[in-house]
């Protein structure tokens, strides 16, 4: 993963951090596996040395990793969607809900007698297995979904997008919950099974070791996707639509399908998402998937940089263990300790409120996020450094009847 | 400028004889529609649909007037209203009032003063948040305000759960004083009709009523038409525009206010994610009409509050958000310009 690679840390000599840009420049795949596996190696061992043993035990920082691993999936998928294309998706815990159900269905008892099948009777012990297959599954069905939801949207303006997106976000639950004859309703789908993976030992609640390599893997995986879509021809038509949706047209892209591939990607990415992390929790139930969700991810995106992969995945990792483990142990110490007014603040309810300021706050004062992607960075700040402010006021006025 | 490069959506030609007879012609469905909601529904979830449309439709003006004068989506639009209903409940059990009361003359002042701080309030906030939240963003990209907007909302929501529980209700759910006595009522046939919601109605139509004359005869009005219509051109001609932006949204949070105090009224509870779903369907009602378009939004309002009290009749009342937003996809899908056409800087 380039994250390492392109952070500014203090370099020992510029010669090798030079050396080591020009290198994952070109071999973008290895740097991204070889930093995730990294990665992967440094997060437990952090884990285990003092001052972070003091919030929880290693197994606990572990499974919040995977965990956080899931949302880091969520982000790079919502960045291609949010930051690559500038199509703003508020409802993209749908396609999360959506990936969830699928492997519900097709690894649960309750689901397959919905779906008329036996997995468990077919594959025995080994029924984990189907996890693999479900991984292209989930993110197909999500992908199908994306695309009947942006066909008769994409071809509007942009913010009909998010109010679609944002209706699409609220429907899917309730669709989940009140077709209760196939979904089980609030009850949800239980009893959901755990992956199998030869030589990576059992996956359970008890041991979040497998979960965490199989989250590095897929982390890594979308990653090389991403970052080679984005760096192909199609890559540069989305960008070009996120700057100037009428140029881009006038040069030959065809918005539609370019901006309708961007979301189905992103869904499926979604729709992956979804996958693992219900092959971890075993349980399905519609109130997972509120709004809250596609918010969370949106302010990962936003705070890390939009358009920038690596960067959203590190705003996604940190945002999501700060919630879980930052705020989690100031209530518990508060409360500990007495403090008058503190203990009495539920710091997890105030996440959210944090995200409305950060939200704000990042766009008021540096929209292009804390890791900024160049070209981004430059069109967020255009008309605040250009000295043709009014040719921006100007062209401005004229998008408003064209766009 | 605007002309060169962007001739596919210039304003549609406005002939006297084209809308007008067009306008006719949707009069007639919509007549039609209603008489046979009425006979399908009865009296009584009629006049339910009417109430709850008066509300959405004064939300839904909200959202088109400042879509038409910068066009951005509000989403707090929906959660200003869900404030308005906090405001409305703070201030009448501050000052004592918790039950219905019965004296005509006390109720009107009560009433009176109820609405006009409410909206007062609410319309300074909204001001507020267009200065501190959207106007610094009026040249950038057109994704930053849209974000900045969703931000807004979940702060409104979140200081709604924090903030009330200190004058000693909420923090999620909350009974809203039912000062207007809900048990007197017109007998109309066999039905009887709540008073309470024949004032709602009232009230709402006044107010639309109100709005249409002061966009369309005042010096105000006409400079918010004139800034929807070319921001730069009104400039020149010594329009204020940050004033007149700043006015759109004191008027549009003003009547989302009072949508709050309409709600609370009729349903007596109030809830802290309530204006997520009712700003969604309002939205969806502003479509309907023709975004931009006041009259649109406010004829958008009541049909949806006849879908929404329709599906709850037909015994569909928990997909009844569903159908709504299925009701948006179709209408985008079919007549992305609504029901009223396409009259964005015609009407602030």
């Amino acid at each position: 993963m380039t994250a390492v690679t392109d952070l500014p840390t203090p370099a020992p000599a510029p010669g090798i951090r030079e050396r080591v840009r020009t290198f994952s420049g070109r071999h973008r795949s290895t740097t991204i596996l070889v930093g995730m596996a990294v990665i992967g190696l440094v997060l437990p061992l952090i884990a285990s040395v003092p001052p972070f043993t003091s919030f929880q035990t290693q197994t606990a920082w572990i499974d919040g990793f995977a965990n956080a691993g899931i949302f880091v999936l969520l982000a790079i998928g919502l960045n291609l969607v949010v930051g690559v294309a500038g199509l703003l998706d508020l409802g993209y815990a749908a396609f999360f809900a959506i990936g969830s159900y699928a492997y519900a269905y097709a690894a649960s008892p309750y689901g397959n007698q919905i779906l008329g099948i036996d997995v468990a009777a077919a594959l025995g012990p080994a029924v984990g297995i189907v996890f693999w297959p479900m991984l292209i599954i989930g993110a197909f069905v999500a992908a199908v979904f994306g695309i009947l939801l942006g066909a008769p949207t994409l071809r509007l303006r942009g913010d009909y997008l998010a109010i679609v997106t944002l209706g699409f976000g609220e429907i899917v639950p309730i669709v989940f919950r009140e077709a209760a004859t196939v979904t089980n309703g609030t009850n949800g789908i239980g009893g959901i099974y755990r992956p199998w993976v030869p030589g990576l030992g059992t996956f359970s609640a008890i041991n979040p070791i497998p979960y965490y390599i199989v989250t590095l893997g897929l982390v890594a995986v979308v990653l090389i996707f991403a970052y080679r879509l984005v760096e192909s021809r199609v890559g540069r038509a989305w960008e070009a639509i996120r700057e100037d949706e009428l140029a881009a047209a006038a040069n030959g892209i065809n918005t539609v399908t370019t901006k309708l591939l961007a979301f189905a990607l992103g869904a499926s990415t979604a729709g992956i998402a979804g996958v693992l992390n219900t092959a971890k929790l075993t349980v399905v139930s519609p109130d997972q998937f509120t709004f809250t969700i596609s918010f969370t991810v949106l302010a990962m995106v936003v705070l890390g940089g939009m358009g920038n992969f690596w960067g959203v995945g590190v705003g996604a990792f940190v945002i999501y263990t700060i919630n879980n483990v930052v705020l989690h142990s100031l209530n518990q110490f508060f409360d500990a300790m007495q403090v008058p007014i503190l203990m009495d603040i539920d710091f997890l309810q105030l996440q959210f409120l944090l995200y409305g300021l950060a939200l704000v706050g990042m766009m008021l004062l540096r929209p292009e996020g804390l890791f900024p992607n160049n070209r981004r960075k430059r069109e967020l700040h255009a008309d605040m450094t250009d000295p043709s402010a009014d040719e921006m006021l100007s062209t401005e006025s004229t998008e408003e009847g064209s766009r | 400028m605007t002309a060169t490069t962007a001739p596919t959506e210039a304003p549609v030609s406005r002939s006297l004889s084209g809308p007008q007879s067009q306008v006719a012609g949707l009069a007639a469905v919509l007549g039609v529609l209603l008489v046979v909601a009425f006979l399908w529904m009865g009296p009584q979830q009629f006049v339910n649909a009417l109430t709850l449309g008066a509300i959405y439709a004064l939300i839904a003006i909200g959202y088109t007037m400042v879509y038409g004068i910068i066009e951005l989506i509000n989403f707090a639009h929906g959660d200003v209203f869900m404030v308005g209903t906090f405001v409305s409940l703070g201030f009448l059990t501050q000052l004592g009032f918790n039950a219905a009361i019965n004296d005509p003359v006390l109720l009107t002042v009560v009433l009176a003063a109820d609405f006009a701080f409410t909206m007062v309030v609410l319309g300074i906030a909204g001001m507020a948040i267009e200065r501190v939240a959207y106007r610094p963003l009026r040249n950038a990209p057109r994704l930053a305000p849209l974000i900045t907007a969703i931000g807004v909302s979940f702060i409104l929501q979140n200081l709604v759960q924090g903030v009330p529980p200190y004058f000693g209700f909420g923090p999620f759910n909350a009974n809203s004083p039912q000062i207007f006595p809900t048990d007197i009522a017109v007998e109309i046939g066999n039905a009887s009709i709540p008073v309470l919601s024949l004032f709602i109605i009232v009230v709402a139509l006044a107010m639309m009523i109100g709005l249409q004359l002061f966009v369309g005869r005042t010096r105000i009005g006409r400079a918010m038409r004139s800034t929807a219509l070319d921001r730069d051109a009104a400039s020149l001609m010594g329009v204020n525009i940050n004033r007149t932006i700043a006015i759109t949204f004191f008027i549009g949070s003003a009547l989302a206010g009072a949508a709050g105090v309409t709600f609370g009224l009729q349903y007596g509870v109030t809830n802290s994610g309530l204006g997520f779903q009712a700003g969604l369907k309002a939205f969806t009602a502003a479509v309907l009409g023709g975004i931009g378009n006041t009259v649109g939004a406010a004829l958008g309002g009541f049909i949806i509050g006849f879908i929404e009290v329709g599906a709850a009749v037909a015994g569909f009342n928990s997909w009844g958000p569903a159908i709504v937003f299925g009701t948006l996809v179709v209408v985008l899908v079919f007549r992305p310009s609504g029901l009223l056409g396409q009259q964005v800087g015609e009407r602030a």
